[in-house]
């Protein structure tokens, strides 16, 4: 329905409200009130079944639905006013209620909903079920109870709506099937439905609004695998041990009635006194550095943005003191530095023992790794931001030239040229005889080991991400805000992963999860195959350093000057510590001892 | 002209036993078995660029009186500047509901689902598109699952289907999936490796230890699903790539073939067959000597060349 229409010259539609499986509910205005602004809830059913038989059992829903509220009186229950058909449409005109429905609330929320307002919810939805359990002369069962069947009026409390579902349950053959919504008991499937199912409903709800997982999209009858406290540990074991109960897969086993549940989450709230503190503050899980010292640091003459390489008990890092620094792993004595005219941005790669590493100076440097003197050099047109990549005696590496040069690994001769459109700051990954790279105006080239482009995609923003290319994926992430899969050999996109901001971290993957950081400060960890995320961390601020794996630990660095020691399959905090300054680069794990840079001047090794 | 003879030797059960082909005027003699076979394995060798090959069967099955499967197979190559690239959309889907919607919910699925990646796909197929394809395999598959859920809760409301859709490009496959059709790689060794889940009840139960796996064989409601294209408010279908299988084949297939047969069964059928075609012959007809007892489709596919 248009907004404008008048339905049965008395109630002006004025807009959608909400769209279910028959038909859509419209907020209208009142005519018969002409003088005030009565605002009614117009729910409109639209029956299109081309069967009698459908068509008939659809009308009598809905008009149950309408005997049914006529009957209540209750503060969560709205009232109904009218209700009429015309033509192949029912409507039932109820109370307007100013809110959101629990679903959008869950959903629209950034973070956890506070578990002391989700109990307080679950306490009025106690009393209103109590309500509906203890009806006389019938007993009448909710029977879909779900986060889009309650709304929350904008002083806070709960209305229950949607009184219109009677879901017959036949047996036999396969053409009777039940759309389960996540939130039903396994006895429904049997065709029960007693108040039990309603305890278990609920239990279901609170399930997830607490751990902001939808039940619909996961196995059915998973809660008792997927404790709340896995999702959210800030809920009180208390809180949990009440939801799980409701959740039991026997309903012998549940509340024997909605009453002694209520009870049982007012005493788990009141033990832990979480109604006591409304609006709960938000904890965050005091993780302080105290244990942790670095087993040493070194201080340079400026920021270290830059990655460090271990190679043969040393640390090679550069430093925007121009300078390329060979430090003892060990005890990070200073073994020699090597000046250049430019800051080193990069992550130095080490071959045949010697050192490549760009500089802003526009050139490539190859040092002794041993004596740090020149082996040759290689000039670019631009600074040199992009870390080099050696593969079949030739180094690959990007500049702000808009070039990837393909350099003789020994003798330093070009060999050739590729011209990107924009300056490669990403650093090239050879796989099959390829070499893929990204530049900073999003186009993403892969080319054959004679420089001709075999494919190229182009992000709608800069690629600084270096590509990491398996047998299955080229992945990179993009200042668009994507982590990117596309096919190895064309370069179509097999899928994408939405991230809150843009990225310049490079991804890395253990088993089937695939991390990055992204600057909206968080670490994520993404499925391989379905693209679902599996779990994300917040920092304090944008993360542009790569993540590091090693062993069952994530090592990543923030902006917010920490180093981050994750947990990799869980995304849970291990331990952190903070630098004297934001942390750009990334973590270098070797040998149980990680070495970061930072813009505090410094280098630290820290045990793993 | 040795597929005049394949052709011949395939109908009969003992090639032996028949008279001489003559297939020229020059004189000739029958090829033995083992000769035909020599050449068939020598044309297999013969395909130079990397292309998929694709073969189906289906049948109402011995105790339904309605096909209610329906089955979309789509190959070719896709050419551009990264060489030709294989290209395939496979889907099987098993419609189900009362009042004879079983066939229209499969039938929307297939048709709205199908429409909606080769529409996307239609420019660089037909055309030189100018810009490249904004959403991934992924999304894409996503929408299309989208659609035809809406299509069939407005065309046949109250029914449901399965749906598990390949969509082939290179040498990675996505799938869409909701439902119980599957999806394996099969091996020539025998494996059998299903890389969709059903969305059964009955199959959940068992996975919670709540029944037996005999007891799960023989449940009057083992066809229930918990997921279906059609049903509920809310679907989430499993979509994910993997790597297309070398080496083997791609199967798609319905629980009428799945339901009925062994894997041990299955590979059998296929081993005894010189080809794709003939395979998934082999498959309809063991299904239905098992009895039949439902619609039974499948697809086969294969990549062949580099």
């Amino acid at each position: 329905m248009q907004s404008g229409v008048t339905l049965s010259e008395r109630y002006l539609i004025q807009e959608v409200i909400g769209i279910g499986g028959m038909g859509s509910v419209y907020r209208a205005r009142d005519l018969h009130f002409p003088n005030v602004v009565k605002l009614v809830a117009v729910k409109e059913m639209v029956n299109l079944a081309p069967d009698p038989q459908v068509r008939k059992t659809i009308i009598r829903n809905f008009e149950r639905e309408a005997n049914i509220l006529a009957t209540l009186t209750h503060p969560s229950i709205p009232s109904i006013f009218d209700y009429f058909s015309s033509d192949d449409r029912s409507y039932l005109v109820l109370e307007y209620i100013n809110g959101q429905d629990l679903e959008a609330v869950v959903r629209d929320a950034e973070d956890f909903l506070s578990p002391a307002q989700v109990v307080a919810w679950g306490i009025e939805l106690c009393d209103v079920l109590s309500f509906l359990h203890n009806h006389k002369p019938d007993q009448i069962i909710f029977r879909d109870m779900k986060p889009s069947n309650v709304m929350i009026d904008n002083r806070g409390h709960i209305m229950l709506v949607d009184f219109g579902i009677a879901k017959q349950f036949q047996t036999g053959q396969k053409g009777t099937m039940i759309g389960t919504e996540g939130y039903s008991p396994p006895e429904q499937y049997r065709g029960e439905a007693t108040h039990l199912a309603d305890i278990y409903a609920l239990g279901a709800t609170l399930h997830h609004l607490l751990t902001k997982r939808d039940p619909r999209l996961e196995p059915p009858f998973s809660f008792e695998e997927r404790p709340i406290r896995d999702s959210n540990p800030d809920v009180f074991p208390e809180i949990e041990a009440v939801i799980a109960r409701a959740l039991t897969y026997e309903p012998k086993d549940r509340y024997p009635d909605i009453d002694e549940m209520k009870e049982a989450l007012m005493a788990a709230a009141r033990q832990t006194g979480l109604l006591a503190r409304m609006p709960a503050s938000k904890a965050i899980p005091a993780f302080q550095a105290d244990g942790i010292k670095p087993l040493w640091k070194f201080k340079c003459e400026d920021e270290v943005r830059g990655t460090p390489t271990y190679f043969d008990n040393t640390i090679y890092v550069g430093c925007y003191d121009n300078n390329l620094y060979a430090l003892n792993a060990a005890d990070g004595v200073l073994k020699w530095k090597y000046p250049t005219e430019g800051g080193i941005v990069s992550k130095p790669a080490v071959f045949d023992k010697n050192i490549f590493f760009g500089s802003e100076d526009k050139r490539l440097h190859v040092i002794n790794a041993y004596s740090g003197k020149i082996v040759w050099s290689h000039y670019a047109d631009g600074p040199v931001r992009s870390s080099p990549r050696i593969a079949e005696g030739h180094v690959f590496i990007g500049s702000d030239d808009g070039v990837l040069h393909a350099v003789n690994s020994m003798t330093g001769r070009a060999v050739w040229t590729f011209s990107a459109a924009a300056a490669v700051r990403s650093t090239p990954f050879v796989a099959n005889e390829l070499i893929y790279v990204g530049s900073e105006n999003g186009e993403f080239y892969c080319v054959d080991f004679k420089g001709k482009v075999k494919w190229q995609f182009r992000a709608k923003r800069g690629i600084t991400s270096s590509p990491l290319v398996t047998e299955h994926a080229v992945y990179f992430t993009s200042l668009d805000g994507h982590l990117y899969a596309l096919d190895p050999k064309s370069g179509w996109v097999l899928w994408k992963f939405r991230l809150g901001k843009g990225s310049v971290s490079s991804p890395t993957i253990l088993d089937n999860l695939i991390y990055t950081g992204a600057a909206d400060g968080f670490i994520y960890a993404i499925d391989l195959k379905t693209s679902k995320e599996a779990w994300r961390f917040r920092t304090e601020h944008q993360v542009t350093g790569s993540p590091v794996i090693y062993k069952d630990a994530l090592y990543c660095t923030s902006i917010d000057s920490h180093l981050y020691c994750l947990d990799a399959k869980s995304g849970q905090l291990r331990w952190k510590y903070a630098t004297e300054g934001p942390v750009t680069g990334s973590p270098l794990v070797y040998d149980d001892i990680v070495y970061i840079g930072s813009t505090d001047h410094q280098i630290y090794a820290l045990l793993a | 002209m040795f597929e005049s003879i394949k052709k011949l030797f395939q109908k009969e059960t003992s090639p032996e036993e028949k008279e001489p082909v003559v297939v020229s005027e020059s004189e000739t003699v029958p090829l033995s078995p083992q000769q035909v076979e020599d050449i068939i394995a020598h044309q297999s060798m013969q395909y130079e660029l990397q292309q998929l090959i694709a073969a189906s069967g289906q049948s109402v099955g011995k105790q339904r009186e309605l096909n209610e499967d329906s089955i979309l197979t789509i190959t070719t190559t896709l050419a551009g500047n990264a060489g030709n690239i294989p290209f395939g959309l496979y889907i099987v889907a098993d419609g189900m509901g009362g009042h004879q919607y079983g066939e229209i919910a499969s039938n929307t699925a297939m048709r709205v689902f199908g429409g909606h990646i080769m529409r996307k796909f239609h420019p660089y197929l037909f055309s030189l598109p100018t810009a490249p394809l904004d959403e991934s395999l992924q999304e894409l598959m996503l929408a299309g699952v989208a659609q035809a859920q809406e299509a069939i809760q407005r065309e046949a409301p109250g029914s449901g289907t399965t749906l598990t859709a390949a969509l082939v490009l290179g040498d990675q496959v996505s799938i869409a999936h909701v439902g119980d059709s599957r999806a394996y790689s099969v091996y020539p060794d025998g494996r059998f490796d299903m890389i969709t889940r059903d969305h059964s009840l009955v199959g959940r139960l068992e996975e919670l230890g709540q029944i037996t796996a005999e007891e799960a064989a023989n449940h009057p409601q083992k066809n229930v699903l918990y997921r279906a294209l059609g049903q509920g408010e809310v679907l989430e279908p499993d979509i994910f790539t993997a790597s297309f299988p070398k080496k083997g084949n791609l199967m798609l297939c319905s629980d009428g073939l799945w339901g009925v047969l062994t894997e041990k069964d299955m590979h059998q059928a296929m081993s005894d067959a010189d080809t794709l075609e003939r395979a998934c012959q082999n498959l309809v007809n063991a299904a239905n000597a098992a009895g039949g007892p439902d619609n039974i489709s499948v697809v086969l596919v294969k990549m062949v060349g580099q």
